[in-house]
């Protein structure tokens, strides 16, 4: 299991607008790098980056091997209603990690 | 209405902005976080933003993870986040049963190999700085404070004279680049004075979190010398060297550094 | 022990020594064809979107990057697609984002890697089908002291 950090706050009035932060342990290995041995060191990285709230895509990130090695990503959304956001990285070599976020609308 | 409570706080945090900002124009140290850009400071100070969290995080869960054939956790001794404030402000500590300094990562073996029945962990492993980083944080915004052990002494000395030995293949010494020229340019990096104030960190350069060791290990490559074992006596001594030249000066670690 | 000439020297030749060799690296012309197979030859307005970026940046491995883009985000009126174009890593897309009206604002923050000093390009995609783009000059120092890949 990837470790993975993400701040989400926990309660919000209905229409703010909050922002979300995300890390999460990956090497981002970019497939352009030789290693000790003098052959490259193959591709291992990110691709794809969801967050999805109330039942919706709200924000999509597609990744490529320029994106820093232990992703953050930041964004905002609106704050709809009670709930949960789930957030998805998925990658090269089956890479998939799931992540969900509980939020309070009042 | 202004409670009591609110008033004295307020007074007792004033006296300690006063002193704090009379300590920052006394003293000449200062911190690599002092020498970084904006965008670079804000990536330490903000946890949800500080790669060096994800390791903290790692950290916490294998504190709480059974290990070894006693079946403990870290944490059925030292329970709770706060357990080792402190304790990473004040290692390298003597070690009376091999008669040296150890540092935190020992340390943190000794209990795995003595209390759990554990294997220890490789220098610079992923588990070991992962504890490392779990166990520091909990000191961030303590004072660095070396033991004031005499049994230490010998090697703190010797830990100062390594520091001012030119070697390898550049006949450089740490002193010649962080005493001498701190605050200069080595090509477009500001040189820092060195003090050991955010380890373990997260360095930019190894997209990871390492040791303090793994730094002098790096300077020492970049000197074109022979860099020591992880473990040796030499790595100790010039951690406890640094460490008491930076007593006194604020723990940051997880620390953010290029 | 005063600093020398001679010491500055070696420094310099230290460092020059464990400057990472690029192989692959592309032109502000991909960049530029990069650009076009998402406008599709639209006009690229300048304006409305804002790239904040460290002009000095400390370490090309981990480079702080935002962009918003000024748009009320309405139903109506919001910004699709946020995307990030370099013209000297070995490949000129970085990143695209997904945003909608329920984005609230137009704002990404993301780290990225770049290795060398150059021109940065962030085009926004409205709603409307129009693009909006804001660039950046930025100079990547190397790190002192590296060590071998382990």
């Amino acid at each position: 299991m990837a470790s993975v950090l993400v701040n989400v706050p926990k309660t919000a009035k209905r229409g703010e607008v909050i922002e979300i932060k995300t890390l999460i342990a990956h090497p981002m290995e970019t497939g352009f790098r030789a290693g000790p041995n003098g052959r490259l060191i193959p591709r291992d990285i990110i691709t794809r980056f969801t967050c999805v709230y109330d039942g919706a895509e709200v924000f999509g990130l597609t990744l490529t091997p320029a994106i820093a090695a232990n992703p953050f990503i930041a964004f905002t959304t609106v704050a709809t209603q009670s709930g949960t956001l789930v957030f998805r990285w998925t990658g090269d070599n089956g890479f998939s990690v799931e992540e969900s976020a509980s939020i309070s609308v009042e | 209405m202004r409670s009591l409570p609110a008033i004295v706080s307020a007074g007792a945090l004033a006296v300690f902005l006063v002193t704090w900002a009379m300590a920052q124009t006394a003293d000449p140290r200062r911190s690599g976080y002092q020498e970084m850009g904006a965008s670079l400071r804000a990536m330490q100070d903000d946890d949800s933003a500080n790669p060096g969290m994800l390791w903290v995080g790692e950290g916490r869960a294998l504190w709480a993870r059974r290990e070894g054939a006693a079946g403990k956790a870290c944490a059925d001794c030292h329970a709770g986040e706060t357990a080792m404030a402190g304790v990473a402000a004040r290692y390298p500590a003597f070690d009376a049963a091999t008669n040296r300094p150890i540092d935190l990562g020992q340390r943190v073996n000794r209990c795995r190999v003595e209390q759990q029945k554990a294997e220890p962990l490789a220098p610079e492993s992923r588990e070991l700085v992962a504890l490392s980083a779990f166990i520091a944080r909990q000191s961030r915004g303590q004072p660095i404070a070396p033991p004031d052990d005499p049994r230490l002494r010998p090697f703190v000395e010797s830990g100062e004279a390594l520091w001012r030995q030119r070697q390898g293949q550049l006949n450089l010494s740490c002193a010649q680049c962080h005493d001498d020229n701190a605050g200069g340019r080595l090509a477009g990096a500001t040189i820092p004075q060195g003090h050991p104030t955010g380890y373990p960190i997260y360095r930019l350069e190894w997209q990871a979190v390492g040791s303090l060791k793994r730094r002098l290990r790096n300077c020492l490559v970049g000197m074109r010398a022979e860099p020591y074992a992880y473990d040796s006596a030499e790595y100790a001594a010039l951690e406890l060297y640094l460490m008491s030249r930076a007593r006194g000066m604020a723990m940051e670690a997880p620390g953010v550094r290029p | 022990m005063s600093p020398s000439t001679r010491r500055a020297f070696v420094i310099g030749s230290a460092i020059a020594a464990v400057m990472p060799l690029s192989s692959a690296r592309a032109t502000p012309e991909q960049m530029r064809k990069a650009i076009e197979a998402v406008t599709r030859g639209a006009k690229i307005n300048t304006g409305k979107v804002t790239l904040d970026i460290p002009p000095l940046v400390e370490n090309g491995h981990t480079v702080p990057l935002s962009v918003t883009v000024d748009s009320p985000m309405t139903d109506a009126d919001h910004v699709r697609a946020i995307h990030i174009f370099n013209e000297n890593n070995p490949q000129p897309h970085v990143l695209h984002a997904n945003l909608g009206p329920r984005s609230g604002r137009a704002l990404l923050s993301t780290r990225i890697k770049l290795n060398a000093s150059q021109r940065i390009v962030a085009i926004a995609e409205l709603s409307d089908g129009g693009f909006w783009s804001g660039a950046a000059e930025v100079v990547v120092t190397l790190a002192a002291c590296v060590e071998e890949i382990v």
